[in-house]
């Protein structure tokens, strides 16, 4: 059984994508949180599948996937910005507009004749390719997000759980929100490379949303929730080397699976 | 605690440049005054504490504090699913005087478990928030503004819609503030209860009258206060304004 369990890392490939998702929970697990909190599942979303094009970009010109998400972010949030100041359409109306309009884009840009094949990585990613210079850059971001998530967390809170009386206890609401935005690109961005635009998503969401059905403080369940990525990332793994299956598809299968055992579990139950 | 209490002079202000949602209120607070403001929903209370609170995007008129103020909002505003305790509510009352990169400081928790006990919640500290009753979610509110410290505190509605425990546990700490030289400044749709407390202050928009309750709370006054909101119950001076206690904006 521990054989089972130990094999498919004697592998220095799965091991590089079991220290690269490990790296990635310290960073998704408390964001998808916070996410949930502050009820910002859409734009999470809505951020990753929105940079598509600025990956295709990339991948057309040779530059970095780094690169292409960041300008795909960039993009994708300036368009947003813009729509949804327009009053008769609003925020969900601005982001689907210019999400839809940014996916296929993209997906017209990846699938014509003169594209290297390669848009399944960028949607799916590629966890078994990751190099050791993909590591680095993914320790960096997610090392910064998981810094910046614990340095903000009072103001998170407040302004999460109180947004109209916080500016009288020191704190900005609108800020933090923007904060919170950001440091969602990042990681997606920080992510993109193992795990693809589409399935980046389940690994900031789902833990969360078991953590956040499991336990009922603050901290705990920002420590849950990192554990619970990491559970899920390591099972993904090891399920798809002797299932021989998609490494990325598993490992959100995983965590997607984990967030509806949770929720069979009674509210609150692990902590009080 | 301070010499100075609140003044307030032509102060006007609202949400959008050109309309305003308050005109012309101008009185005087002295430490330990509690001051009852009324009004009919939309009258400019809560207008009224955002320009205090130096929130309010156009104000207009001087104001003068002797610090900045605590504010103890309407229940409503604070989100029930959120996986905080009622101790960790009361800890949000130290956040601004804490370092990003500190904990909070050990004389503050311990304060804190002294304003929990203080308004009558220290066995429920633990508990979530959200399972608590109204009457003790506003207690909770009012505990993490004792934990600013503020010599200011404008209370927005504290008393509506929560149990007779809350109500007379509330109503004895506005006593002991009152006592320790705070000036309170407390929105309500009570009169009876506003009549009570040292100043009133009627808003409709504007400042209708501002004095001591038994100068104020006339007939002519209230009616020009409430309009058609006000409702007079028998025995004389029972009159009490109607809302729907939702926040005006």
């Amino acid at each position: 059984m521990l054989g089972w369990l130990t094999d498919p890392f004697a592998s220095p490939i799965v091991g590089r994508a079991l220290l690269e998702l490990l790296i990635l929970s310290l960073a998704c697990g408390p964001l998808g949180v916070w996410v949930l909190l502050y009820r910002d599942a859409y734009a999470a979303e809505s951020i990753s599948h929105g940079m598509l094009p600025g990956l295709v970009l990339a991948a057309l010109a040779g530059a970095p996937l780094l690169l292409g998400a960041v300008g795909g972010v960039l993009v994708a949030a300036a368009g947003i910005a813009l729509v949804a100041r327009d009053q008769r359409l609003g925020a969900d109306l601005g982001v689907a507009v210019c999400v839809s309009t940014l996916l296929g884009l993209g997906g017209l840009l990846a699938l014509s004749p003169e594209s290297p094949p390669r848009l399944g990585e960028l949607l799916f990613g590629d966890l078994l390719g990751v190099s050791g210079g993909d590591l680095a850059v993914a320790g960096a971001l997610a090392g910064g997000v998981a810094l910046a998530l614990l340095a903000g967390h009072r103001s998170l809170a407040l302004a999460g759980f109180d947004r109209g009386s916080a500016p009288s206890l020191g704190v900005q609401p609108l800020r933090w929100e923007l904060v919170l935005l950001v440091i969602l690109a990042v990681t997606t961005v920080a992510a993109v490379q193992g795990l693809g635009n589409l399935l980046l998503v389940a690994l900031v969401l789902a833990p969360a949303t078991a953590a956040r059905s499991l336990a009922r403080r603050l901290p705990v369940m920002l420590a849950l929730s990192v554990l619970l990525a990491a559970v899920a990332g390591t099972a993904g793994l090891v399920l798809s080397f002797h299932l021989e299956v998609a490494a990325g598809a598993s490992v959100a299968l995983c965590a997607v699976t984990v967030a509806l055992l949770a929720l069979l579990v009674p509210a609150g139950r692990l902590t009080h | 605690m301070n010499s100075a209490g609140v003044v307030v002079r032509g102060l006007s202000g609202g949400y959008t440049p050109g309309r305003d949602a308050l005109r012309d209120v101008s009185f005087t607070a002295d430490p330990g005054q509690i001051v009852g403001v009324l009004g009919p929903n939309g009258g400019g209370k809560t207008t009224l504490f955002r320009a205090l609170l130096g929130e309010l995007p156009v104000r207009r008129g001087e104001v003068e504090l002797p610090g900045p103020p605590a504010y103890v909002p309407q229940t409503e505003g604070a989100r029930l699913d959120f996986p905080v305790s009622a101790f960790d509510v009361v800890l949000m009352g130290a956040y601004a005087r804490t370092p990003w990169f500190r904990r909070v400081a050990a004389g503050d928790r311990a304060a804190a478990r002294r304003t929990l006990e203080r308004t009558g919640l220290a066995d429920v500290a633990d508990m979530s928030f959200g399972v608590l009753s109204g009457g003790q979610r506003q207690r909770v509110l009012i505990a993490r503004a004792l934990l600013q410290d503020a010599p200011v505190l404008l209370l927005d509605e504290p008393l509506s819609g929560v149990d007779s425990v809350s109500a007379a546990r509330i109503e004895s700490l506005f006593a002991e503030l009152r006592a320790e030289g705070r000036t309170l400044l407390v929105a309500t749709h009570d009169v009876r209860q506003a009549g009570e407390w040292d100043r009133v202050l009627c808003l409709h928009g504007r400042q209708v009258d501002f004095g001591r309750p038994a100068a104020v709370l006339s007939p002519e006054t209230l009616r020009e206060t409430y309009g058609a909101e006000l409702i007079v119950l028998e025995g004389g001076g029972r009159a009490v304004g109607v809302g729907h206690h939702g926040h005006a904006h």
